[in-house]
């Protein structure tokens, strides 16, 4: 009968980027089972709704997460639009699509360098976040802020992007995609990362899907669910290509992140040609009365806003349930069985964003 | 198959210059819309207090009777709500960040707005 | 832009089970067990999802209710029902990975259930 013997990971570990505990009971070197502990970054968002007008949570529904904060106040501007039955106009949902799907490239490559330090190539880790600066460049040259934007307001959005501007930015972005194919490149051919991904960190399609996995850690599976389909804002009439992987493994959850780069500046040069003139904002007059669960696709998965209004400035809920809340149970499924010195790569490939899980 | 990718990509960048910036010895990169930190002019403010409301962090606070107003420049976090609800625009965010301290302070600043003088009424002809 | 239609079906606590398993043999996901307290009483919503179809039903119950757990059916319902637990303070009954209450550390128990937590002055700075 093997002794089994529990190994703390976290709060503090090297390869996170946010603190969340796990304590891994061990026989031998193969973990057996995994019970996590979060509570660490609990700001008590939800609470703080009750304190501030709805006009001006947005700006505290963007800083809930420093990776994905564009996506959050967007979201929550669209829920508070469809309760309130707002019609933003059409070039706001353009510029919306814009920021968004820079964010998710810069989050996207954020990823990459992280994941490539996990296991022990410093200079492709580097190299991800010289591309990222790129990205935030334009970021901030568009909005003044490089991580936080605060450019989503209720009715539209605060800034404009010119038109020379924008024209500028399609040229850059063949500067990128040339950058980002070197990357990607490396990551999916090279033989030593293939060697420490490969069948590591296996979770089947069923599993995947009846576990609740979103974003790229179920499209990592099989499991095709990308929300941009649903069409909220202007995705309805932009080209979405869903990508998919069927291997399971960490390898193929990489491959699906590296490939959604390039839809996504497909998307910023769709939304770019298409996107109209006009106003940007409109006006906003009285109160939220009523309820909406508004869903969106974040760089991490599928994220829900709940919010419930009753005719004052201050709503009664505003529940956000982010995707990585959801992908903690697929994550202890693939740890069951794995070596202790696969955990800090398994536990990267689903992308962690704790201080979104916690509000 | 891709053969020696990485070290085509490492030769290069030992060669090119560090794209690393000195900072705090060099400047560190801004453009015009940059948000870094706030400042007032006070010969315009009319001490409304619509700052004060909308500020989701609670940062500034503002005394009619004193005529002061006073930022906690470290609860600030640079939203820009209040440059844009304030009614005679005296609010301006400036690109450079806010140098650090070693005590939390708060900055107070007197107010020097003088209410123009209502024109004379003239006398209405009988 | 298109706007997703949302179906909400308000239950009876004793018709959960039955409603959740017909959801789990048509092959809906959960999305997400979600908890709002309206004046004294608490609404819960159980979210699910099957090819960008969204449905919902919604239980009310008061505080010392107990609730059924769902996780003979789903079993990614801990975390929620955890969570439930620890910031509402909703007794949930059966679940698979009970918590007791550590899932989410906070220096006040049940904060979302308490009016308003106050913050003694020099706490904060």
């Amino acid at each position: 009968m093997t002794k089994q013997i529990i190994v703390p990971f976290g709060p503090q570990h090297p390869v996170l980027p946010e603190p969340i505990h796990l304590d891994l009971v061990l026989e031998d070197e193969k973990v057996v089972d995994v019970i996590p502990s979060i509570g660490y970054i609990h700001r008590g968002f939800e609470k703080l709704v009750e304190k501030r007008e709805f006009t001006e949570y947005v700006y505290i529904a963007e800083r809930t997460c420093g990776i994905c904060s564009f996506i959050h106040g967007a979201t929550y501007c669209q829920g508070i639009e469809q309760i309130m039955k707002i019609d933003v106009p059409e070039r706001a949902q353009y510029l919306r699509v814009i920021w968004s799907e820079f964010s998710r490239l810069h989050s996207h490559l954020l990823w990459l360098g992280l994941f490539a330090d996990s296991f022990g190539f410093e200079n492709l880790f580097m190299g991800a976040w010289k591309t990222r600066e790129r990205v935030l460049d334009f970021m901030e040259e568009t909005t003044g802020g490089r991580v936080i934007q605060g450019t989503s307001k209720i009715g539209g959005v605060r800034r404009d992007i010119s038109s020379e501007k924008l024209d500028q930015m399609v040229k850059d972005l063949d500067v990128l995609d040339r950058e980002m194919k070197e990357l990607t490149t490396v990551f999916l051919h090279d033989d030593s990362i293939r060697h420490r991904l490969r069948n590591v960190g296996v979770i089947s399609r069923e599993d995947a899907y009846h576990l609740g996995a979103v974003g790229p850690t179920g499209r990592g599976s099989g499991v095709a669910i990308d929300l941009r389909k649903t069409g909220y804002g202007a995705y309805d009439r932009l080209n979405v290509r869903v990508v998919t992987d069927s291997c399971g493994d960490s390898l193929s959850r990489c491959t699906v992140r590296a490939k959604e780069l390039f839809t996504s500046t497909d998307l910023i040069r769709q939304a770019a040609k298409k996107i109209p003139d006009g106003p940007i904002d409109m006006k906003v007059i009285g109160a939220p009365d009523g309820e909406y669960f508004m869903r969106a696709e974040q760089p991490r998965g599928e994220l829900v806003h709940y919010l419930k209004g009753n005719g004052t400035k201050f709503l009664v809920r505003s529940r956000i349930r982010t995707p990585t809340l959801s992908n903690i149970p697929p994550l202890i499924k693939m740890l069951q069985g794995c070596d202790l010195a696969d955990v800090p790569v398994i536990v990267l490939s689903i992308d962690p964003c704790i201080s979104c899980t916690e509000r | 198959m891709a053969f020696f990718e990485m070290v085509k990509t490492a030769l290069r960048t030992v060669l090119q210059k560090p794209v690393t910036i000195l900072y705090p010895a060099q400047a560190a990169k801004k453009t015009p819309l940059s948000r870094g930190h706030l400042t007032i002019d006070e010969s315009r403010c009319i001490s409304c207090g619509t700052c004060q409301r909308k500020c989701p962090a609670q940062a500034i606070i503002l005394i009619k009777e004193a005529k002061t107003w006073q930022i906690d420049r470290l609860r600030c976090v640079v939203c820009n709500s209040c440059v844009d609800t304030c009614p005679v625009k005296c609010l301006f965010m400036d690109t450079q960040y806010t140098a650090p301290v070693t005590a939390r302070t708060v900055d107070i600043i007197a107010i020097t707005y003088v209410k123009p003088a209502k024109p004379e009424k003239k006398d209405t002809p009988q | 832009m298109t706007v997703e239609q949302q179906v909400t079906t308000t239950i009876d606590v004793g018709k959960l089970i039955g409603s959740v398993e017909r959801f789990r043999t048509e092959g809906f996901r959960l999305v997400q067990i979600g908890c709002t307290k309206v004046g004294d009483l608490y609404e819960v919503n159980y979210c699910f999802d099957k090819d960008y179809h969204f449905e919902n039903i919604r239980i009310t119950l008061s505080g010392d209710t107990e609730v059924p757990s769902i996780s003979g059916m789903f079993w990614n319902s801990f975390i929620y029902e955890n969570e439930m637990h620890d910031l509402f303070g909703i007794q949930v009954r059966g679940m698979n990975i009970d918590f007791k209450g550590t899932l989410f550390r906070t220096a006040v128990k049940f904060p979302f259930s308490t009016p308003s937590v106050t913050v003694t002055k020099g706490d904060n700075p």
